[in-house]
């Protein structure tokens, strides 16, 4: 038996922790089932029909139907989210290490990135549509979203190197090229990492929008189309069914952004670690 | 050191000279005069602590030597001597605060002035591990900055400064932040260093103690915008010990210096 002054057992410990994460996890599935549910009470009670609001079961069913169709789409869309993902994270931050090698660069063109992040991008898809070919257009508009907060993030984290830290490379002699890879990149990656996962949950935005955009008019056929295409047809259940997997679709860039981050930052940075580490 | 190469425009100081400030003020972009003006001779393998209080510019002062910052008025002289081999530096700087980067191990930030300097992998590890021996931290080689305490990453950032052999070594109230025994050790395996080694050595802290413990030299400065209000040689039996630390000698000294640091810290009245 435990003496008067036992110490707290560690697995006291971690055994409420686990609780608390379980807790954490189920919680929104209890959220989830909870809404589906009234849903589904909500379409059967008032006998809604299917082309007003289809219940949940029917949504299902379409999704599984129509999987062929809707499939094909949504790697149509997230190979364009990818691409404008890539072309923003690429772009934004060798856009942020210019502007940090060279202050008038960062006067002349920081404003237009303003601009750009400002302008609603649907009004600027249908211009695009005129000018670019579609697949191009819809790629450059998942851009135009996502590349600012990976700038302004990657500028702040660069600013915001340790003045000592950067009086230590002067003293020691290192080149411009070693005070980037050393500790300039590594210094401003935790926020790189912030602006990347706005940038994924951004660029499947813009890669939507511009699909609809090109609407019924496009030869295109990513899943905002499949959309735009069962709103015309009056099919409501498809429409869920696309929806939902823009929604799946969305969670998982998220998840596989903030997993990235811890991964990377997990053994250094505040952010990644728990509040005993 | 008669040898010794300019590593500034304004040239090196006379031989037998480490350091030469003359007429050094410092006003930063916001309108502070930190500094100023300032003069300072430190002889080369002497010991010389700054005593002042808190804002009179002590920090300024060795950003200014390391040429990490350029004075607004005055000259700057210090003598550089050429590496013997890759990742050696003339000066070597301890900030106030440890200063490391949290994204790599203690390994990593020691051996970061020799990778800067392209030093052979070999000669890195071997001189890395020899520096992180002399502040015993051999054993947490691979932990991260974060996981060490406040003292353990001094003794880093220390190592770090040793690692790559300087000639003058500027210390930014190194022990400050630590309690008063591992600041009684570190005081002692300083001035072992010291005396094996004979380097330069700038140290800045805040205490009466500290600095007549350590130095063969006490330059007290006034407030903001500092100058040197006093200056004191530390009389003493070398090698200083524990029984230094209790003699009657040192409190005596203490006192004086004390008395200097509390008269020139008065505000001036017209
Ligand atoms: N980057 C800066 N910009 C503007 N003012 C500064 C800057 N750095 C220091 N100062 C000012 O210069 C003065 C001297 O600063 P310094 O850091 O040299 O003081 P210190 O003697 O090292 O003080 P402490 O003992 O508290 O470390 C302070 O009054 C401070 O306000
Ligand atoms: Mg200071």
């Amino acid at each position: 038996m435990s003496g008067l002054n036992a110490p707290r057992l560690p697995s006291d410990e971690t055994g409420a922790r686990g609780g608390a994460r379980l807790l954490r996890l189920l919680l929104p599935i209890v959220v989830l089932a909870a809404g589906v549910t009234v849903w589904d009470l909500a379409v059967r009670l008032n006998q809604i029909p299917p082309y007003v609001l289809p219940g949940p079961g029917l949504v299902l069913r379409t999704l599984i139907a129509d999987w062929p169709v809707l499939s094909a789409s949504l790697v149509t869309t997230l190979w364009t989210t990818l691409e404008g993902f890539l072309a923003a994270a690429l772009g934004g931050i060798a856009l942020a290490l210019l502007f940090n090698q060279s202050k008038w660069l960062e006067y002349s063109l920081f404003p237009y990135a303003v601009v750009l992040q400002v302008t609603p991008v649907i009004a600027v898809a249908p211009l695009l549509l005129i000018y670019l070919p579609q697949e191009t257009a819809v790629i450059v508009c998942a851009w135009i979203v996502a590349f600012f907060p990976v700038l302004a993030n990657t500028t702040l984290g660069l600013n915001s190197v340790d003045r000592n830290l950067a009086g230590l490379f002067q003293l020691y002699g290192a080149s411009p090229m070693q005070t980037l890879v050393r500790l300039k990149l590594p210094a401003a990656l935790p926020y790189i990492l912030g602006g990347l996962r706005i940038a994924g949950g951004l660029s499947l935005i813009g890669a939507v929008v511009a699909e609809i955009a090109a609407g019924s008019a496009g030869a295109g056929s990513g899943l905002a189309y499949r959309i735009a295409e069962s709103s015309y047809r009056l099919n409501i259940p498809r429409m869920f069914a696309a929806l939902l997997l823009l929604s799946a679709a969305g969670i998982v860039i998220y998840v596989l952004l903030a997993l990235a981050s811890h991964l990377l930052l997990r053994r250094w940075h505040e952010s990644a670690l728990g509040k005993d580490n | 050191m008669a040898d010794s190469a300019a590593s500034f425009d304004l040239g090196a100081p006379p031989a037998g000279y480490a350091v030469r400030l003359r007429g050094v003020t410092k006003a930063y972009p916001n309108g502070t005069t930190a500094l100023g003006p300032f003069d300072l001779d430190v002889r080369s393998g002497e010991f010389v602590s700054l005593l002042g209080p808190s804002g009179c510019g002590k920090s300024t002062a060795l950003r200014l030597i390391a040429g990490l910052s350029a004075p607004s008025s005055g000259g700057v002289l210090v003598s550089s001597q050429a590496p013997r081999r890759r990742g050696e530096h003339s000066i070597g700087f301890v900030f106030q605060e440890p200063t490391l980067m949290p994204w790599t191990s203690v390994r990593g930030n020691v051996s970061l002035p020799l990778r800067l300097a392209r030093a052979s992998r070999a000669d890195t590890e071997a001189r890395v591990s020899e520096a992180l021996a002399g502040v015993d931290l051999l054993d947490f080689a691979d932990a991260f900055p974060r996981e060490l305490s406040g003292g353990m990453r001094m003794r880093v950032s220390l190592a770090r400064a040793l690692v790559t052999e300087p000639d003058i070594l500027l210390m930014d109230e190194p022990f400050a932040a630590l309690d008063e025994i591992t600041r009684f050790r570190l005081n002692d395996d300083l001035l072992a260093l010291w005396r094996k080694l004979r380097k330069t050595i700038i140290f800045v802290t805040h205490s009466v103690f500290e600095s007549v413990y350590l130095s063969q030299r006490v330059i007290v400065m006034t407030p903001r915008p500092g100058r040197t209000g006093a200056e004191f040689r530390i009389e003493a039996l070398e090698p200083r010990g524990a029984d230094f630390r209790t003699s009657a000698d040192y409190a005596a000294q203490c006192r004086e210096v004390s008395l200097a640091l509390a008269r020139t810290s008065e505000p001036v009245r017209a």
